[in-house]
């Protein structure tokens, strides 16, 4: 049974590594797709994970902490929607400027209030979103796989986790089903036609970029606070740019989106599975390979060789309506 | 009428916009030093003279304004031919694996005057090849540049990583980097330039690639606006549909830009792997691919404005660093949080105050 | 018909910068009826609409609708008062249904379920009264051009327009696709709805409106019921008497064919065809016209022959060398230039400096320089030597290109093209945005040009400037050459045949 057990941990942590690239490629699927490019997913993803360990350290409530998340957060995407949407600045810039800003920050706030060398104390498990145990566990103990499926795979996660899969769901439906989500969906494609339309670009723009913040203010929860118990430094570790990569990937859409997060987290858990293990007849397989394989996949995506992405056509262009 | 259309002189374009969004970015950077505690004021001094004080501050301050010359060119000319190169990171990895094989391959035989070529050629080569495909990309397929040279960055990071673990290491050793070279494949500190000006160099690692470094500023400034490919990239860049009236030809000149975009960023390896370190390491690059945005953006794209640039940067880096050892509660990262404010303000800010300024200069000049 | 207006603008007024799109503009339309405005490019048809329609302010005047004076804020204020528009260039979402498209911004609540099942509804109703029947569930993107315009039409109607606007309807359609629209528009005049029918194409005026109101340079000069007035009145009205700029020249000596063009079809971007089957030639020594109302396909003919878009068929000869498909740079090597129609756009780089213009196509020439570089020295004494030879002002080749005026740099592209000795000369709307002054000095030099035995092919919308420069004039019209005439052609003739009308 050595290999169910090895599998089950694989699908465990493929879990784990996932949920905060589905957050943070949803954050950028609200954004993009309302034609606001957003390389700045990192840096707010970073800056939640300060905020959310620095807030439930000092309230003792990972809730709290989450709300100080995706507050922060959305304050970043509020800048980011200040410089492209109202002074109709460089997209791209804006989002450099904003990752460079939160790596600092996050550093210097947390050394100058903590003293650790930019980490946030250790939490108690009190003031982090622990595993939950859902109901059967040990009724399924003894099940061959199934037991142990159901037992490290589908139960033992924090709510996060299961956030992060109804968030999925929750985005296609906003997306495909409300009247935000039409808005939303035009406003990245042709926002002359919602301008004609009589609906200001400005507002729906600005609410897709606030979107944007609150998935990462929870992306970056998760990584502080429940995947870990404190903030450490560049803990998003480049998350950002994968989830960026996975949206492309699943040519910004929402379900795609969580299959390709799956996949980008799958080959991260099986990187960690192969360290130092050697395979037959090729030998060890070095774990570069995997850690660079999500890049690889979405250039050879975004060559058009395999499908073609179609990102959102008003993306990145400034709406002017003046001529 | 909008306010974009008005015409405005030279010294308020160059002079005054870009001075007021540098002086927001430093007010804002003084109120997080204020917020943590500590005076602007005083933070700013000992940053001042750990950067410029002493003759060691000043050869460490010249070191990272080094690195920042060449990634703030590499971004520049590509932005000269309409491309925003976020690459330069990783080209300038690839970069130093050219210049440390070339080191590697020649420091037993030759003095440093006859590896230096090769490894200028090495780096060079290896970083324009890091920025070939997406060059190509863009130019025959059209994907976006800006994604697939973020792409490459990662994917160069996985590769150096493999290759420093795996191959390049020095049997037996725990540290992933090569060996050390010997003389032959090290570039010598300028400590004689210092002396030149009564300072001691110390053991800052200040080398002959700064010069190198106002070498390809000077080139650069030839080949935007003296060659004719320069003028044809420029013309690009401001007007794809005039180079096409022209007849210029865009995928060519994508490419050619993007190997010398890359190149450039490459030879930013010599000053750290050739110059510093005297070995390849891991991420030796430490980010100065994506302060060469900042210097860039900052510089107005001008190689006079890139040296300032890289220099201003290079203060924050050398004074940020002896900022941090004073006062400990100011870490070094407050240079990252200066940097982004700087992109943030120069960058996608640019025409914050320009309505406001039109208005006022409007006044001022019917009055 | 009832007797209160449907619209009555007072005394609208707009400028952009230097430009007077609007002056003082009034207008009545009455309800129940199809009303034209008619006027040529550049006429201001289009800006007034928008400020109707909210897209821009005026600087002055007043908006009354059914009598009532209303403030069209934006485009939401103006849906409100019950005005739908159909832009020229369609305001549709291209990878969204019909469905989806219509409901944007009328989706009757925050989800969208309860809002598709009446809007099916509603689309039903509009297809089975008005004739408007389009798949609510077909993509945009794949449908034909006519149908997307239908669509537009429709998200007027859905939001209960009793006022719809359409600007330029019929320049992307067949005329099958034409015809139907026009159909439809009768349906809806029948139903009491009005229409503000926008073109520049004297025979649809004449076949589909009620009254026709004529604009020219920005001003409103008349307005007359279809049926009381004629296309030679329309004609005169729309493009005015103006002062004839006669140039003196001589009889023209045509040599051997320079240009030769057979049988040449070209397709814009969205893959419309916009040059059908055009054969003619220029001869060394004549100037050709090329007369027609603009979008007639004159465009993508100038950026066939001159290597900036790749023909779909037919050929092009330079001195009997097939050139078709060669790119700009080998072209002018060969001897032919291009002084293109829009010098904004493609003539100049308006932020280079003026000496960087003056050789814009041309800085690969030995003379500018050796080997790889530039010879900055070369350059800008050319520059200076054409500055004062063109008489541009103010005689700086140092200054920023955007800061001379129309005139002046219509004059840096006409030096640099001319002085190169071309053995043909390409030339788009010479004198577009010029003043008088470099209109004659432009003219001039032309004439100077084919007295030197070169070809030179014109392209200009304006009928003036084709009939005192041509020694043959040809007549594009949808895309084809629809005749040819002597400069002695009088100006309704031509007129007529730009409308399509005769041959």
């Amino acid at each position: 049974m050595e290999f169910v057990d090895i599998f089950i941990s694989i699908l465990g942590s493929t879990i784990r590594l996932s949920i905060p690239l589905i957050f943070t490629a949803l954050a950028g699927l609200f954004s993009e797709r309302a034609g606001v490019f957003d390389i700045g997913l990192e840096g707010k993803m970073l800056a939640a994970a300060f905020a959310s360990a620095c807030a439930a350290y000092i309230t003792g409530s990972a809730w709290l902490g989450l709300l100080s998340g995706i507050g922060v957060s959305v304050a970043f995407a509020l800048v980011h929607g200040f410089a492209s949407i109202t002074n109709r600045g460089n997209q791209i810039i804006s989002g450099v400027a904003i990752n460079f800003i939160v790596a600092g920050l996050t550093i210097v706030l947390g050394q100058a209030w903590f003293g650790q060398g930019g980490r946030t104390p250790q939490l108690p498990n009190t003031a982090r979103f622990s595993p939950i145990t859902l109901p059967g566990v040990d009724a399924l103990r003894d099940v061959p796989v199934l037991g142990p499926l159901y037992a490290n795979v589908i139960s033992g996660n924090n709510i996060l986790t299961y956030f992060a899969f109804a968030a999925v769901p929750i985005s296609w439906w906003i997306l495909y089903r409300t009247r935000f989500g039409l808005r939303m969906r035009a406003v990245g494609e042709n926002p002359g036609a919602v301008d004609t339309a009589g609906i200001s670009v400005t507002w729906l723009r600005y609410r897709a970029v606030i979107c944007a913040g609150i998935l990462c203010g929870l992306s970056g929860t998760y990584l502080a606070i429940a995947q870990s118990a404190a903030f450490i430094k560049d803990m998003s570790a480049g998350k950002g740019y994968i989830a960026l990569a996975a949206l492309i990937f699943a040519k910004w859409k929402p379900v795609p989106v969580m299959f390709a997060c799956l996949l980008f987290g799958f080959l991260d858990a099986f990187a960690n599975f192969m360290q130092g293990k050697s395979v037959p007849l090729i030998g060890e397989v070095p774990v570069q390979i995997f850690q660079a394989l999500p890049y690889i996949l979405t250039c050879v995506l975004l060559a058009g060789f395999i499908g073609v992405a179609r990102p959102p056509k008003a993306g990145g262009v400034p709406y002017v309506k003046e001529r | 009428m909008s306010t974009a259309s008005v015409p405005l002189p030279n010294w308020i374009n160059y002079g005054l916009i870009p001075l007021l969004n540098l002086t927001l970015a430093f007010l804002i950077s003084g109120l997080v030093v204020w917020f943590i505690g500590e005076n602007p004021l005083d933070a700013l001094w000992l940053m001042l003279d750990g950067a410029l004080g002493r003759g060691e501050g000043v050869g460490f301050t010249l070191y990272y304004a080094t690195n920042f010359i060449f990634t703030g060119l590499s971004v520049a000319v590509a932005i000269h031919a309409g491309l925003f190169n976020i690459g330069s990171e990783g080209q300038a990895y690839l970069g130093g694996l050219g210049a440390a094989l070339v080191a590697l391959a020649l420091d037993h035989y030759v003095p440093w005057y006859v590896t230096m070529p090769f490894a200028v050629l090495g780096a060079a080569a290896f970083g324009a090849a890091w920025a070939l495909l997406p060059a190509w990309l863009q130019a025959k397929r059209g994907s976006h540049i800006v994604i697939t040279t973020i792409m490459f960055n990662y994917i160069a990071a996985a590769f150096m990583v493999y290759l420093l673990v795996n191959v390049l290491i020095v049997p037996g050793k725990m540290a992933p980097e090569t060996r050390t070279f010997l003389e032959g494949g090290q570039l010598p500190k300028l400590d004689w330039l210092m002396a030149m000006f009564g300072m001691k160099l110390g053991p800052a690692p200040f080398n002959v690639s700064f010069l190198i470094a106002l070498l390809m500023c000077f080139l650069v400034w030839v080949l935007i606006w003296r060659t004719k490919l320069g003028y044809e990239m420029r013309t690009l860049g401001i007007s794809p549909s005039a180079a096409a009236y022209a007849g210029i030809p865009y995928a060519r000149i994508v490419i050619i830009t993007m190997l010398i975009s890359g190149g450039l960023a490459g030879m930013m390896a010599l000053n750290p792997v050739l110059g510093a370190s005297a070995r390849l390491q891991v991420e030796f690059v430490g980010g100065a691919g994506f302060v060469g945005i900042a210097v860039s953006l900052m510089g107005r794209n001008h190689p006079v404005g890139i040296i300032l640039a890289a220099i201003l940067f290079g203060i924050l880096y050398q004074g940020g660093a002896d900022l941090s050892f004073e006062m400990p509660t100011i870490t070094r990262e407050m240079i990252l949080v200066i940097q982004g404010l700087v992109i943030l303000f120069a960058g996608a800010l640019e025409y914050m105050f320009r309505p406001a300024i039109v208005v006022a200069y409007q006044k001022f000049a019917s009055a | 018909m009832s007797q209160t207006p449907a619209i009555e603008l007072v005394g609208i007024d707009k400028k952009f910068g230097a430009v007077h799109a609007n002056k003082n503009i009034n207008l009545t339309v009455t309800k129940g009826t199809i009303h034209g405005i008619i006027g040529e490019n550049g006429a201001g048809k289009s800006t007034l609409m928008s400020i109707l329609y909210g897209f821009y302010h005026a600087d002055s005047g007043e908006i009354r609708i059914d009598g009532n004076p209303v403030h069209i804020r934006d485009s939401q204020a103006a849906i409100n008062a019950g005005i739908g528009m159909v832009h020229q260039h369609f305001m549709l979402v291209e990878n969204f249904t019909v469905l989806e498209n219509v409901m944007l911004g009328a989706e009757g609540g925050s989800l969208l379920a309860k809002g598709v099942a009446s809007a099916r509804a509603e689309l039903k109703r509009l297809e089975e009264e008005y004739g408007l029947e389009v798949d609510p569930d077909a993509v945009i993107e794949e449908l034909p051009v006519g149908l997307q315009q239908r669509v537009e039409i429709l998200k007027a109607m859905y939001r209960g327009a009793e006022i719809l606007i359409l600007d330029e309807p019929t320049g992307v359609l067949t005329p099958a696709e034409a015809d139907h629209l026009f159909r439809i528009l009768g349906v809806l005049r029948d139903q009491g709805k009005t229409v503000i029918f926008i073109t520049h194409k004297l025979r649809e005026i004449m076949a589909i409106t009620d009254e026709v109101s004529v604009m020219r340079r920005g001003e409103m000069v008349a307005t007359r019921k279809t049926a009381e007035t004629t296309v030679e009145e329309l004609a005169e009205l729309m493009v005015g008497r103006r002062v004839l700029l006669r140039v003196e020249k001589g009889e023209a000596k045509a040599g051997d064919v320079v240009l030769s063009v057979r049988n040449l079809t070209v397709k814009d971007s969205r893959g419309v065809t916009m040059v059908d089957n055009v054969s003619f030639d220029v001869r060394a020594g004549e100037i050709v016209g090329i007369a027609g109302v603009a979008g007639n396909g004159q465009s993508e003919l100038l950026e066939a022959i001159t290597g900036i878009r790749a023909p779909v068929s037919g050929e092009i000869r330079l001195d009997d060398q097939p050139i078709a498909g060669i790119d700009p740079a080998r072209l002018r090597q060969l001897g032919l230039a291009h002084i293109p129609e829009d010098r904004h756009h493609m003539g100049l780089v308006l932020k280079f400096e003026e000496y960087e213009n003056s050789v814009l196509g041309y800085h690969r020439d030995p003379k500018f320089g050796r080997g790889p570089f530039l010879d900055l020295d070369a350059i800008r004494a050319d520059a200076v030597e054409k500055i004062e030879k063109y008489d541009i002002r103010p005689p700086n080749a140092r200054l920023k290109t955007a800061n001379f005026s129309g005139g002046n740099q219509q004059k840096i592209v006409v030096a640099r093209e001319i002085e190169r000795d071309p053995k043909i000369l390409i030339i788009g709307q010479p004198t577009r945005g010029v003043d008088i002054g470099a209109i004659e000095f432009i003219h001039k030099r032309i004439i100077e040009m084919r007295d030197s035995g070169k070809a030179i092919l014109l392209v200009s919308v304006e009928l003036d400037e084709i009939r005192s420069l041509s020694d043959r004039i040809l007549v594009m019209f949808a895309g084809q050459v629809v005749g040819e005439k002597t400069a002695e052609a009088g100006e309704q003739t031509l007129g007529l045949m730009m409308a399509g009308i005769a041959a």
